[in-house]
């Protein structure tokens, strides 16, 4: 029997948000611009973009939190915004920088949520997962950045959620808390947990993802499989992998212009002597002689070559750069 | 690690009664919030007190103790939720709390839940208080106090909410406090107003309703405009910050 597709926990379509008014002098400024995202039980869904692109907001229409101005999103098969109790007690959320009151302890903070809920996740079980032990009776004021972004994950668990929004819940994380926080992602993904993060680690994002949306400018400009993103077509190409070289020297707009194949700048690297490009599209030893061709013509030695494996952050930068 | 299965909210009443005591709890282990809602309240009526005994220009105990109440009451539903709620929602624990089953309808009962908790400790602190400085009240008042304490309140928190909803945390800070010296000093809570001229217009406001029904409950009366009053700017605050309050700022 082929694998099924598991049932979506959260469908965002067409979302726009807007803020401000015509009225005002700063007009109205849209943040989402019709956003389509779709996350199933049992994956995690990354939302990842540029700083701006909307992805706090996006969380922030699918949490309830927030009406959009058009469009629609249904959570658990119900519109969460002004959504009672009972589909609050099946969603968990970790909001960015927390979201925690400074003056109380852990303790009585994840006691209290726990309280909210008819059967809770036995807070000494989430204590010993996350490591929590040591501080569960400071103040939350006290506590370093990362200690509170447990706290923030505990404090979205307890309720033994079917869904969870975890807004980047490495951010200030050190190693070894951060592979703490990776394996309890892993878990929830095994019970069933729908999770939805967003993410400014991508190489994380790569590893634990069943799909990502990109976002940019309040849309979505790509989404699939992390497979998907990263042996998709480009500019015609299947850019499964791409070259990798160092330039002794800049390369001009008339050069690069006669390349034979693509050539851009690797990641954020400037053009300067030494810069790094990435060649896209190579598929045959065909396309290889053609640009040793270009270099002999353009008279340049690489000081290194190399084939690399298309990332995430490859495809971010593709589309996140003007 | 524990199976998942489907979670369930706590019932609405336990739900609300958790967040009213959690409330409780943070306010009186809050110093600066208790030195707010208790301790100015005290000094005013053991300086009022004391004033009175050498000069005829402040009234007598029995005008002053429902006005420090009246006070108190405003400290702690108006100043202190005010400033507490601000801060949460800059830190985003007031956008959390309203993602979980309480909601943001528990969230607001619970709180004036904790408000009507720590109300109850301030009147029998400052009560007993005034009882010892020679505090008569009329026995049959107290039902009436009790119902300008709710009404007062239920206007002061929604006021409060509604400032701590609308703009910084800092700003509600200083309009908060700014705003209960002020309407303590001149503004007809601890000493009464003028009932002819501009001082009756003054009457109109929050702090000079709860202060006249204070006054009236003492003497063993239900005054029924200053309790109306406070009713009407309930309903304006609930109304206002159904329209403005953010949940994140």
């Amino acid at each position: 029997m082929p694998p099924t597709t598991p049932a979506p926990c959260l469908t965002l379509s067409q979302v726009r948000y807007a803020v401000g008014s015509a009225r005002s002098a700063s007009g109205v400024k849209e943040i989402l611009s019709g956003v389509d995202v779709t996350a199933r039980r049992g994956e995690v869904t990354v939302i990842i973009g540029p700083n701006g692109a909307g992805k706090t907001t996006t969380l922030a229409c699918a949490q309830g939190l927030i009406r959009p101005s058009a469009g629609t999103v249904q959570l658990l098969g119900h519109n969460p915004y002004g959504a009672g109790a009972a589909l609050r007690a099946r969603v968990g959320v970790m909001l960015q920088d927390g979201g925690l009151p400074q003056s109380v302890r852990p303790r009585a903070l994840l006691q209290h949520v726990a309280r909210l809920h008819e059967s809770p996740w036995p807070l000494e079980d989430l204590v010993e997962r996350l490591d929590m032990a040591d501080f569960l009776t400071t103040s939350i004021r006290r506590l370093s950045g990362g200690q509170k972004q447990r706290v923030a994950l505990a404090a979205a668990l307890i309720g033994r959620p079917e869904v969870v929004f975890l807004d980047e819940p490495t951010a200030g994380l050190d190693p070894q808390s951060r592979h703490l926080v990776v394996d309890l992602i892993a878990d929830l993904k095994e019970l069933g947990l729908g999770i939805i993060l967003t993410t400014h680690l991508l190489e994380e994002a790569q590893k634990q993802a069943d799909s990502v949306f990109i976002l940019k400018d309040g849309v979505v400009v790509r989404h699939g499989t992390v497979a998907e993103l990263t042996t998709g077509e480009r500019n015609g190409h299947l850019p499964a992998r791409r070259l990798v070289f160092a330039s002794p020297r800049i390369l001009t707009a008339e050069e690069l212009s006669a390349a034979p194949l693509p050539v851009e700048l690797d990641g954020d690297a400037a053009n300067k002597a030494g810069a790094h490009w990435a060649v896209y599209g190579i598929t045959s030893p065909e396309d290889l002689t053609r640009l040793s061709r270009w270099w002999e013509q353009i008279d340049v030695m690489p000081a290194e070559v190399s084939f690399e494996a298309r990332t995430l952050e490859d495809v971010f930068w593709e589309v996140s750069t003007p | 690690m524990t199976s998942i299965s489907p979670s369930r909210p706590a019932p609405a009443l336990r739900r609300v009664l958790a967040h009213g005591l959690y409330e409780t709890a943070n306010v009186l282990r809050n110093g600066e919030q208790l030195l707010v809602s208790l301790i100015l309240p005290l000094l005013v009526l053991i300086g009022l007190h004391r004033v009175h005994t050498v000069t005829d220009v402040v009234p007598g105990i029995d005008v002053v103790v429902p006005g420090v109440l009246a006070l108190a009451v405003m400290a702690s539903a108006f100043t202190g939720q005010g400033i507490a709620t601000g801060f949460e929602r800059q830190y985003g624990a007031l956008a959390y709390l309203a993602t979980t089953p309480l909601g943001p309808g528990g969230l607001i009962l619970g709180k004036a839940c904790a408000v009507l908790c720590v109300v109850v400790i301030q009147i029998l602190a400052l009560g007993a208080a005034g009882l010892a400085l020679g505090w008569s009240p009329h026995a049959s008042g107290l039902i009436w106090l009790a119902v300008v304490v709710v009404l007062g309140a239920a206007a002061f928190t929604a006021l409060g909410l509604l400032i701590a909803g609308t703009v910084r945390a800092e700003a509600t800070l200083a309009v908060t406090n700014v705003a209960w010296v002020l309407m303590g000093a001149a503004g007809g809570t601890v000493l009464p107003l003028n009932h002819e001229g501009t001082g009756a217009l003054l009457l109109l406001l929050p702090s000079a309703a709860l202060g006249e029904g204070m006054r009236a409950a003492g003497e063993g009366n239900l005054a029924v405009i200053p309790c109306l009053v406070l009713a009407g700017w309930s309903v304006l605050a609930v109304l206002a910050a159904r329209r403005w309050f953010q949940w994140r700022s």
